[in-house]
Formats: C-alpha cells, sequence, structure tokens
C-alpha cells in the first residue's frame, strides 16, 4: 500500500517526538518551494544520502532544486538520509523514504536523482532506496517505478554503482538535467518502454547508461574490453562541463538547525590549473571557468538579504588562484564592514599573497588559518607536482602567527607513492619548525593542528596507476607521527585506516565491486562516512561473499597499458596525459599551473567548439585558434 | 518551528533581523553576539503563541516600521502578534516570567482522565526526581482543568505551571506523572505570566 503526505505526516507526529533532532525530517524553512502537487508534470527528489545536517550544506543540490524548481513544468524536492534512530523508528511505522516539502513517498516522485560526491555514501543510497520500496538492482524496476539517476564527482567512475542506477551524469549537471526532465516527460507522455526511454537519454551528451554497455574481463581479473551494445549509447561518454557558469543559487534554503556549512556558498571559480598529481577534483573539472566579481558581489547581496545568513563561504579549489581576488576581497570588506558577516575563503596556496588576503577579512577571523602542503620534503611535494619551498611555508606561518591568529591547521598526506618512513618523519619535523615559527613570534600561544589524511589513488588522475599503502604500513606511518607530534601545543588527528582502504576499493572499483556494495548493505554496512557506525567487517564479509580480493583493488601497482573500467568515461583530459605525468612524478618532475604554459592536457579539443563560442578569459585555456569544423558538402 | 530548540531559535530570530534590514545591536568584543532575549526557553516539541523577545537596535525607528519589516521578514512558522518600545532600564525578561499556561492535546482517548487529573489536585505532595535532583512538582502546578472535546474528538488539559528561574514547572513532567506518553500529545504554551503584569 503506498501512504499518502496526510498518512506520512500522522505517523510521523508520534514518532518525532521520540528521536534526535527531530527538525531533520520536517522541512518548512525559509526558502524552500512547495508547489502543487498535482498540477505538475513532472517531479524530481533529489537525495543527498547523508543525514540533513550534512546534506543540506552540498551546494550540487541547491544549485539543481533552484534550476528545477524554476521550471514551471517541474518540481524538485529534499529526500535526505533519516539516523539510526528514525530509520528504526520508520521502519516499524511503516513510514517509506519521503520529501520533506509535501512528505511524498520516494515513489510518486518520476524522478529520483541522487548526489554522490564520495564512495562512502553508496550504502545509504542502497538504503534509502529500500526505505522507499524501490527495487535496488536497475534492471528489476519497472515502467511505474521512478528513474533513478545520479551524479556527483564519484561517478566519474561509475562502474561500483552500475547495478543500482539507471543513468549517470557525467560532469556538470546544470544543463543536462534540463534536458533529461525533457526527455522524461516525451516518454512518458509516449508508449513506450522504459528500455526505450534509457536509450533516448543515452543521446543527452554526458549521460551514462550502464545497461547499455558490457564490460569484458581477462584472466587475471583486469578488464579486457568495455563495449557498447547499442549504437545509440557514446563510446567514451564525454563529461559535460557550462561554458559560463551560471547564476550562483541565491534563494538558498534557510536550516532551522545547525548544519555542518550553515552559511551562503557562492562559487566564485570552476576547475584548478595546478595539476596537483593526487586530485581528482583538479583533473576531472576541468577547464578553470571564473565568475565576474560584480556578478559574485551581486549573487551575495541578493542571497543576504533572502537569507540572513551571517556568513558566507567562497568556493573554488584554489581561491589565491581566482584572477580578481584581491579586488573580489577588498570589495566585499568595503560593502559588508560593520555588518557582522562571516567571510570564509578556502582553499588558499601557501604564500604571503593569502596572509595578505586574510588580513583583509579582520572582522571575519576567526578560528585559524589553514595551510595544506600536502607533503613535507620539497623532493615529495615534486612527486605530488604540489611543488613550494620550506623556506616559502615557514615564511608564510610566522607572517600568519605575527599577523594575530595563533593557530595554524596544516594538512599532509601520508601513503604518496614512493614514500618512505624518512618522508613521514618530515612531516614532524617540519610541523615542529612550524610551530617554533610561531613560538617566535608569538610565544606560547601558538599552536599547530596536524590533520593527516591517507592518500588513495583515485580514477582519472596521473596516480590511477599506483598501489595504495597496506593498513599495517598505514599504521606505523601513524604511529611515528604520534609518537614524533606528542607536543603540548600540537593537535594531530588522523583518518582511519579501515575507511581509507573502504573508499580505495570504491573508488578504483569495476562493476564487480557493485555486488560488494550490495552485500555490505545487507550486511549492515551503513554511514560509511561515519568513523562510529563504519562497519569493516560488513564489507570484509561482502568481499568473501562475492569471492572478490580487495587486494586486487588496491595493493596492486597496474601496467601502463592496463584497460581501467573508467576508461570509456571521457574527463576530457587524456589517458596518455595522465600517464605522461605519471613518468613525470617516478623522475621527480613537475608541471608549473597550466595558466603559464599549456601542457595539452586534452580538455581544450574535447571542448573546442564552446570555447570558440565563449573567448574571453573566463577560462584558463587558450583561445581556439583553428577555424570551427564546417560540414563539407558535394565534396568528395 | 515546533521541533526548533532554544538556540536555534535564538538563531533563526537573529536571521530574522538581519534579513528585515533593522539596525540589530551586537554586543561588543572579540565575539560579538546579537543582542536578542527571549524570555522562556520553549522545550523541542512544543509550540506557542506567547512567545517574548526583547531585541536592541542601534538606532530609533517608529514601531509601526519595525513591525513591517520584522513581518515582512519572517520566516514560516513565526508570526509577530505585538510589538513595543522598552524602557533600557526594564528588568530582564527572564526574571519577569513566573508562571506559564500550557493546553495539552492528547491525541489518543483517556478514559479515566477526570480520577487521573483529580489525583493530581487531591494531592499534597509529588515528589519527583529530574536530572538527580528532588523536586515536588505539586508545588508547580497553579491550576488545572480539563477541556472539554474539540469537533476532533481529541480532549486535553489546560494547565498553569510556574516558571520562574530556579522553579520552573514542566508539562512533560507533569504527563508522566499522569501515566500519558508525551509523544501521544500535543502540548502548547497558550501565555507567559509576567510579574509586571
Amino acid at each position: 500500500m503506498v501512504l499518502t503526505p496526510i498518512d506520512i505526516k500522522s505517523k510521523l507526529a508520534r514518532i518525532l517526538p521520540t528521536v534526535q533532532k527531530p527538525a531533520r525530517y520536517i522541512g518548512g524553512e525559509l526558502n524552500q518551494v512547495v508547489k502543487n502537487w498535482d498540477s505538475i508534470e513532472t517531479r524530481v527528489a533529489l537525495v543527498f544520502p547523508d543525514i540533513y545536517d550534512i546534506g543540506m550544506s552540498n551546494l550540487g543540490l541547491a544549485i539543481l532544486y533552484e534550476l528545477i524548481n524554476d521550471r514551471p513544468d517541474a518540481l524538485a524536492e529534499r529526500v535526505y538520509v533519516p539516523w539510526n534512530d528514525m530509520e528504526t523508528a520508520m521502519r516499524s511505522a511503516g513510514i517509506p523514504s519521503f520529501s520533506l516539502e509535501s512528505k511524498q513517498p520516494l515513489t510518486a516522485f518520476n524522478i529520483v536523482g541522487f548526489s554522490l560526491p564520495y564512495e562512502t555514501l553508496y550504502t545509504n543510497a542502497l538504503n534509502v532506496l529500500d526505505l522507499a520500496g524501490i527495487p535496488l538492482m536497475n534492471v528489476e524496476r519497472h515502467e511505474m517505478d521512478p528513474l533513478i539517476i545520479a551524479g556527483g564527482h564519484a561517478t566519474f567512475n561509475p562502474e561500483p554503482m552500475h547495478l543500482f542506477v539507471d543513468a549517470f551524469v557525467i560532469g556538470e549537471g546544470e544543463q543536462v538535467i534540463q534536458e533529461i526532465i525533457d526527455v522524461y516527460q516525451v516518454w512518458k507522455r509516449s508508449s513506450l518502454s522504459r528500455h526505450q526511454l534509457l536509450i533516448s537519454l543515452s543521446a543527452i551528451r554526458g549521460v551514462y547508461i550502464p545497461s547499455l554497455y558490457r564490460t569484458h574481463y581477462n584472466q587475471d581479473g583486469t578488464v579486457n574490453r568495455i563495449e557498447n551494445l547499442v549504437d545509440q549509447a557514446s563510446f567514451p561518454v564525454l563529461k559535460r562541463i557550462v561554458p559560463h557558469l551560471p547564476p550562483p543559487p541565491t534563494h538558498i534554503i534557510v536550516p532551522n538547525i545547525e548544519t555542518v556549512h550553515n552559511r551562503v556558498p557562492i562559487e566564485i571559480m570552476r576547475g584548478c590549473t595546478r595539476g596537483c598529481r593526487f586530485c581528482h577534483a583538479g583533473m576531472v573539472s576541468r577547464p578553470v571557468r571564473e565568475r565576474s566579481v560584480s556578478e559574485i558581489i551581486q549573487a551575495i547581496d541578493t542571497a543576504l538579504k533572502h537569507t540572513g545568513f551571517e556568513e558566507i563561504g567562497l568556493l573554488s579549489l584554489s581561491s589565491s588562484d581566482y584572477t580578481h581576488i584581491s579586488e573580489l576581497i577588498q570589495a566585499i570588506t568595503d560593502k559588508y564592514c560593520g555588518k557582522h558577516l562571516g567571510i570564509s575563503l578556502p582553499s588558499l596556496r601557501i604564500a604571503s599573497f593569502s596572509v595578505d588576503l586574510m588580513d583583509l577579512l579582520k572582522e571575519s577571523r576567526h578560528g585559524g588559518f589553514t595551510l595544506a602542503p600536502e607533503a613535507a620534503t620539497e623532493h615529495m611535494r615534486n612527486i605530488i607536482n604540489k611543488p613550494l619551498s620550506t623556506e616559502q611555508l615557514l615564511d608564510t606561518a610566522h607572517q600568519i602567527y605575527s599577523r594575530g591568529w595563533t593557530t595554524i591547521k596544516l594538512y599532509f598526506m601520508i601513503g604518496h607513492p614512493a614514500e618512505t618512513m624518512e618522508d613521514v618523519k618530515a612531516i614532524a619535523d617540519l610541523c615542529k619548525a612550524v610551530l617554533s615559527q610561531g613560538h617566535k613570534a608569538i610565544g606560547h600561544r601558538a599552536k599547530l593542528n596536524v590533520g593527516v589524511s591517507t592518500f588513495i589513488p583515485k580514477p582519472h588522475t596521473p596516480f590511477q596507476w599506483v598501489s595504495c599503502d597496506s593498513v599495517e604500513q598505514i599504521q606505523s606511518k601513524q604511529a611515528l607521527l604520534k609518537q614524533e607530534l606528542h607536543h603540548r601545543d600540537i593537535k594531530l588527528t588522523w583518518s582511519n585506516p579501515k575507511v581509507t582502504l573502504l573508499e580505495a576499493w570504491l573508488s578504483r572499483g569495476d562493476r564487480r565491486i557493485a555486488k560488494v556494495v550490495y552485500q555490505a548493505w545487507k550486511n549492515g554496512a551503513r554511514f560509511d562516512a561515519w568513523q562510529d557506525q563504519f562497519n569493516f567487517d560488513a564489507w570484509m564479509a561482502a568481499f568473501d561473499a562475492t569471492r572478490l580480493d580487495p587486494s586486487f583493488y588496491t595493493h596492486r601497482s597496474r601496467s601502463l597499458d592496463e584497460v581501467f573500467p573508467w576508461d570509456h568515461i571521457s574527463t576530457g583530459v587524456r589517458k596518455k596525459y595522465l600517464r605522461d605525468d605519471f613518468l613525470l612524478s617516478q623522475e621527480f618532475q613537475i608541471r608549473i599551473d597550466c595558466r603559464v604554459n599549456c601542457f595539452a592536457c586534452g580538455i581544450l579539443p574535447a571542448f573546442a567548439g564552446l570555447r570558440r563560442e565563449n573567448p574571453g578569459d573566463s577560462w584558463s585555456c587558450p583561445e581556439v585558434k583553428s577555424p570551427p569544423r564546417v560540414a563539407m558538402t558535394g565534396v568528395s | 518551528m515546533q521541533y526548533v530548540g532554544h538556540l536555534d531559535l535564538h538563531h533563526s530570530w537573529e536571521r530574522t533581523f538581519r534579513r528585515s534590514g533593522l539596525p540589530l545591536a551586537y554586543s561588543q568584543g572579540f565575539h560579538p553576539q546579537p543582542r536578542l532575549n527571549l524570555a522562556c526557553a520553549l522545550p523541542l516539541g512544543f509550540t506557542s503563541q506567547c512567545e517574548i523577545l526583547d531585541a536592541w537596535l542601534e538606532q530609533d525607528l517608529p514601531i509601526e516600521q519595525i513591525h513591517e519589516m520584522i513581518a515582512n521578514a519572517l520566516p514560516p512558522g513565526m508570526e509577530v502578534h505585538s510589538l513595543e518600545i522598552i524602557d533600557l532600564q526594564a528588568p530582564a525578561l527572564q526574571a519577569q516570567v513566573t508562571s506559564a499556561v500550557y493546553v495539552i492535546t492528547f491525541l489518543d482517548e483517556i478514559p479515566d482522565l477526570d480520577d487521573r487529573i483529580q489525583r493530581i489536585i487531591d494531592i499534597d505532595h509529588l515528589p519527583r526526581i529530574r536530572r538527580n535532583k528532588s523536586y515536588d512538582l505539586r508545588s508547580l502546578i497553579e491550576g488545572i482543568t480539563i477541556l472539554p472535546q474539540n469537533n476532533g474528538g481529541n480532549c486535553g488539559i489546560r494547565v498553569q505551571l510556574a516558571a520562574r528561574e530556579a522553579a520552573t514547572g514542566r508539562p512533560e513532567e507533569l504527563l508522566d506523572e499522569l501515566g500519558i506518553k508525551f509523544e501521544a500529545t500535543h502540548v502548547h504554551r497558550e501565555k507567559l505570566i509576567l510579574a509586571s503584569s
């Protein structure tokens, strides 16, 4: 029996008083959009597969929410994952996954779109479907079931979720989502089969329909080739990008309870030109596209009027590389001085210029100053292509402490390719050197927070060929750091090596890993991103049950000519470029900022048409010089 | 706003003022805080029609203008009934509140409600322990009446409980004493009684 919103509301009235933070489940916030359900042709549920507190801070879904709701013929509503107490209460009361706006069950929507920015959300995504009573396997869904789509950075390798998702969006969703809705509407008015819908969707650039492809394996378990089963399914599937960033969302929903990023998010730039070899985002979000200062200021102004937020976040992968960053910060400071507005400017490069920028934001100077050297020696920073001299880091640290910050937060990674224990020891030495800069500047008020995560080789990056550290290796490196950084003024945090392993299995997983995800979910895996919820045994048992060897995915160097399970998905960056960059890393050679010197990664030819139609310096790529290809007729 | 806690409600008021464009005053110091003061925390899950908020503005403005600017900026689930300019020397709101009146509606029928209520009325002391402290709930109950069934058939009670700073009667404690589960009720705060009024 399908419950109506009225049924769901009356059941909720009884269980909400019994769960933690019931406001997670009621919606009704300022700026939520509630349309007349019955008069809207296409209803889209946007699901962030974690709890409200996390999902509300996701910019991707906020963008899609506004874009879809701007259409008169469609609506978008939000769905998040219930926390354990609520899930138990919902299951015992027979409440399915429901939307916050209308309290409609998920099955009442036409399209269900999942945001999958990282892999540890996969089991939660399955749980949302299960709680909704929607078949988990795409092959088991019928004409009446919602279309299940997914996008986000993790889906650049969609294969570990290929059994569950009907259609993946590869790349940026702003235009594709509209095209998917259009195609869906045409199909809905027809009497064609669900399979026909998938075929039509596959014609949209950037849409990947996993059921229209087959993977063939070699004896050793590596991929032999990937085959498209119908001609309409493009090969490879090239990601979508927007040539200009559309205006940022400004009617951000204002949560009534605390969320992780409770602020106006403004994306100032997309993409990055630095080419750090470990960085997935830097490779898959090329090319750089910037917003103008006036557009950003206008958006901030509108968003603050509509939300009343007391903080804005200026988001990008490398904020100090935004061409007009000084001008922007000056303009914001002039406009909002004395208005008690916090301005968060993450992702700053390690340079005195960044300290100058933060100095301008005096009013919002709360907390520490974060720097991410990622590795502690110049040698290792050359390997990962994040060149920086130790002197420059120490000099920047000194300036930060001298100019009024008492805490610096440093981010490092262990487990880089070819890392030795000396390299790890160097992290501790560098931390002590940074802290002693603080002691020199401000004495014992100086504090240092050190966050050490573990490197995970990601698909579509120059390090997609490398093997991961074993849990034992990671543990001994962490033990060394704990011992060396045992200091009154240093706070060290590190990541759970077993969670790292899970992310590593999933990020370079093939189609067979989908069965492991399914089995792990059946074994009770949920909230894998949560330290206290992560259930390693559920995953190991899942590998056992599916007779797959986890170390095949993690502790194996891939040969340079290996076909990867994600090779049919193109980010526009050529595999040859990545391979050359990988080989350069083995010779400790760097590639500088590609704004200075283009290394022909492949983005420009992949999107030459878009570039030609959108000249100017909002892209950091060179202009396209070749004339557009003209269809030749009458010439043989 | 039913499931919004006290601190979050405070935050909602700050954002309401920020949206309104009114010159809300902030405290001095390294972490300036908005100068807003709610009379009496409303527990999570309750609704109310009688919350009182003191807010300090940087500048004198006509009361009608303030009312209009606030009304236009309110989030769903909040409305302003009345506004007045107060003397800056007036005592803090928390110190003025003495009692609160709640209307408690029961989602299920309670056939022996009369008896249960009568037991409370007749008894001299209701010793209870809350957060490891013992107290007498009976002395905090200032009045209790049974409400006639409304159209929906749900019955309820109206209860006046002490709401002084060190002596606060809690509806959920009373419900527990009555043997009624909190989640099978709806609690609505109807009135705050101030010492001066």
